[in-house]
């Protein structure tokens, strides 16, 4: 899967806010591809975008191109679109409280992709329920089938969603952050799993989380994403040990660790906020924040660099940086 | 209604047959599914049971008319007119020596289609429009909604005596009027539900399976607004009886000989001093069946009521 110059906008009463700015993205078959930024800097509406979900009106995609399989998704009417989600494209969302439906068992939330993608009869659709459900991990499937959302717990509930998202065997899945509703021996538990069907399905995962924890742990590559825009792209290992955007340095230094100097030390914070994404300052959007920013920072609009290989960062002084501990 | 309420569980359908027998045995029941507890919530309030136990004896008068009472309601017996209440005549007779008792169950008949009837049309047609107003939104929920407040600003009766006038006195005119003038209040309470509904993560959780809209109104939307649903139905047959009754009051409802329970305070109210009975208990009969209703709908809605909030 492919994003060229994704550009997604709100048009409300007070501005135009631009939610996604140009981002190119590429995911490679069978890997985690980890999309990470602060709240408000485009993750979700990227997501969104991709699966044809931009509430709009306001929301509008105004330019670019997302290619599944040679196929272009903004060239599909809505009708298609739902054809794509569910089948090719699946989403799992971050609340597994309120994301199954209350009133509805399982059994048929589960089945539900299967009754509108494939023709298959109720015994097929039953067995392929009760393979998924166990696929995940859910004790005794068969009894579960008449189980209502209320009945399990946060972990199981967020397992059903992952089945009913993959049911279909879809070629990516989109998880909004999957695991920041959980506790943290169940969230690994979670990954493990997504991780596992991963390889088992073939199919190819953009995992959405502010956790960095999350992506050093299970993702291939990794996007940072900063005001609408992608500021830092590469391997997990460029972003970790080799950063070069000074916002993903920030990030890095904001996790609290367990090392020598702890207690000593104060946790680390990237002052100020995201700006408004309806009036973006001149220049690089994280100039006013960057404590490495030098004059031209603000006037000028950063391209995209190249530092080795498929590592690249949007920054006028990247590569100039130092270590995560600086 | 068996079919709806096995969304709740698969046992639920079985579980509301047996509601007949009373609150214990109602809490045995269910375990710990949704209508288990609304079934045991219910079964606690006495108010409601007493009002169940009502409705239920008058539905079995009125379904068992002819083995209740030996009498034919339309038969005339000009020797008999007038009698007063007696053991032979448990409410005496009227102006035609008819036995008023078996015009009064056989009157049962029409209240209780006239409750039932209207009331389900007005809630399914209120239903749908809700969902489709408030999920849909913009311009439709705009109109659907303004279309409401114009119904709903006419004084209902008045509005009812106009349709009646318009198609003609019948019983069957009545449905058509009680449907037409009930559904904007029903379609008002199941929008505003859906408008939080539609905003939940499981609405978005559907489409990102690739539901289509529609099909997210029917099996999505529909299931959590059916609690509401049955409350809004209970609670609308003690007003559609009342309808009724003052329709055939005024004139323009159910028409001679029918027994029904306003036209017979319609008839008797010419003899109120002289046989007051005849126009006193037919409207007892009314009072009873809306209060029994109304005590039933009220326990349901307590019931229910805890799930709707959340």
């Amino acid at each position: 899967m492919e994003i060229r110059n994704l550009t997604t906008r709100f048009f409300t009463r007070k501005g135009v806010v631009r939610a996604v700015e140009g981002v190119d993205l590429a995911v490679r078959r069978g890997t985690i591809t980890g999309l990470v930024g602060e709240s408000g800097c485009g993750k979700s509406v990227t997501a969104l975008s991709v699966m044809g979900l931009v509430p709009s009106p306001p929301g509008h995609i105004t330019a670019g191109r997302i290619i599944l399989e040679g196929e272009n998704l903004l060239d599909k009417n809505p009708e298609q679109m739902a054809g794509v989600r569910g089948k090719d494209i699946s989403m799992i969302f971050q609340e597994p409280m309120t994301s199954l439906n209350p009133v509805l068992p399982i059994g048929r939330q589960v089945a539900e992709p299967l009754r509108l993608h494939t023709r298959l009869g109720r015994r097929q659709i039953r067995r392929k329920v009760v393979e998924m459900l166990e696929l995940v991990g859910i004790p005794e499937p068969e009894k579960r089938l008449w189980t209502f959302p209320h009945q399990l717990s946060g972990g199981l509930r967020q397992r059903v969603m992952i089945a009913m998202a993959m049911i279909c065997e879809p070629k990516l899945l989109i998880a909004d952050e999957p695991t920041t509703a959980l506790d943290v021996t169940i969230q690994a538990q979670i990954l493990d799993l997504m991780k596992d069907l991963m390889k088992r399905l073939e199919t190819s995962i953009i995992l959405i989380t502010h956790d960095l924890g999350v992506v050093a742990e299970v993702c291939d590559d990794v996007y940072v994403m900063y005001a609408g825009k992608v500021v830092e792209q590469g391997s997990v290992f460029d972003i970790f040990d080799n950063s070069a955007h000074p916002y993903t340095l920030g990030l890095l230094r904001s996790i609290p660790r367990i090392d020598a100097n702890w207690g000593k030390r104060k946790l680390h914070a990237i002052e100020g906020t995201v700006p408004n994404l309806s009036e973006m300052p001149a220049g690089c959007p994280f100039a006013p924040r960057c404590e490495k920013a030098r004059s031209f920072c603000r006037e000028k609009e950063p391209p995209m660099v190249r530092i080795d290989g498929r590592h690249f960062a949007r920054c006028h002084v990247a590569g100039e940086g130092g270590s995560p501990d600086g | 209604m068996k079919r709806l309420l096995s969304v709740f569980h698969p046992r639920s359908a079985e579980a509301s047959e047996k509601a007949t027998s009373g609150g214990k045995v109602l809490s045995a029941l269910g375990g710990e599914t949704l209508i288990g507890d609304i079934l045991r919530s219910f079964g606690r309030n006495r108010t409601a049971l007493v009002g169940f136990c009502a409705v239920f004896i008058l539905v079995v008068l009125a379904v068992a008319a002819p083995l209740v009472t030996p009498f034919d309601p339309y038969e005339m017996n000009l020797d008999d007119q007038f009698l007063e209440p007696s053991g032979k005549h448990w409410f005496g007779t009227d102006r035609f020596g008819r036995d008023l008792f078996t015009r009064v169950v056989y009157g049962a008949r029409i209240s209780l289609l006239v409750g039932l009837v209207p009331s389900f049309i007005t809630v399914f047609l209120g239903g749908f429009l809700g969902i489709f107003s408030g999920y849909t939104g913009g311009r439709t929920d705009f109109w659907i909604m303004r279309l409401a407040d114009v119904v709903m600003a006419f004084p209902s009766l008045l509005l009812a005596l106009v349709i009646m006038y318009t198609l003609g006195a019948s019983l069957f005119n009545i449905f058509i009027a009680l449907s037409l003038v009930g559904w904007a209040g029903a379609a008002r309470v199941v929008r505003s539900q859906v408008l939080s509904l539609k905003e939940m993560e499981f609405v978005e959780a559907a489409r990102a399976i690739g539901v289509r809209d529609a099909v997210i109104m029917a099996r999505h939307i529909f299931p959590n607004c059916l609690p509401a649903l049955i409350v809004l139905f209970t609670l609308r047959i003690p007003e559609a009886i009342m309808f009724e009754a003052s329709l055939s009051f005024l004139g323009v409802g159910a028409q001679p000989p029918t027994p029904s329970w306003g036209l017979l305070v319609s008839r008797g109210k010419e003899f109120l001093f002289s046989a007051p009975w005849v126009a006193i208990l037919p409207g007892v009969a009314i009072f009873v069946t809306v209060l029994a209703f109304n005590f039933m709908g009220d326990g349901f809605r307590d019931a229910i009521d805890p799930y709707m909030k959340d």
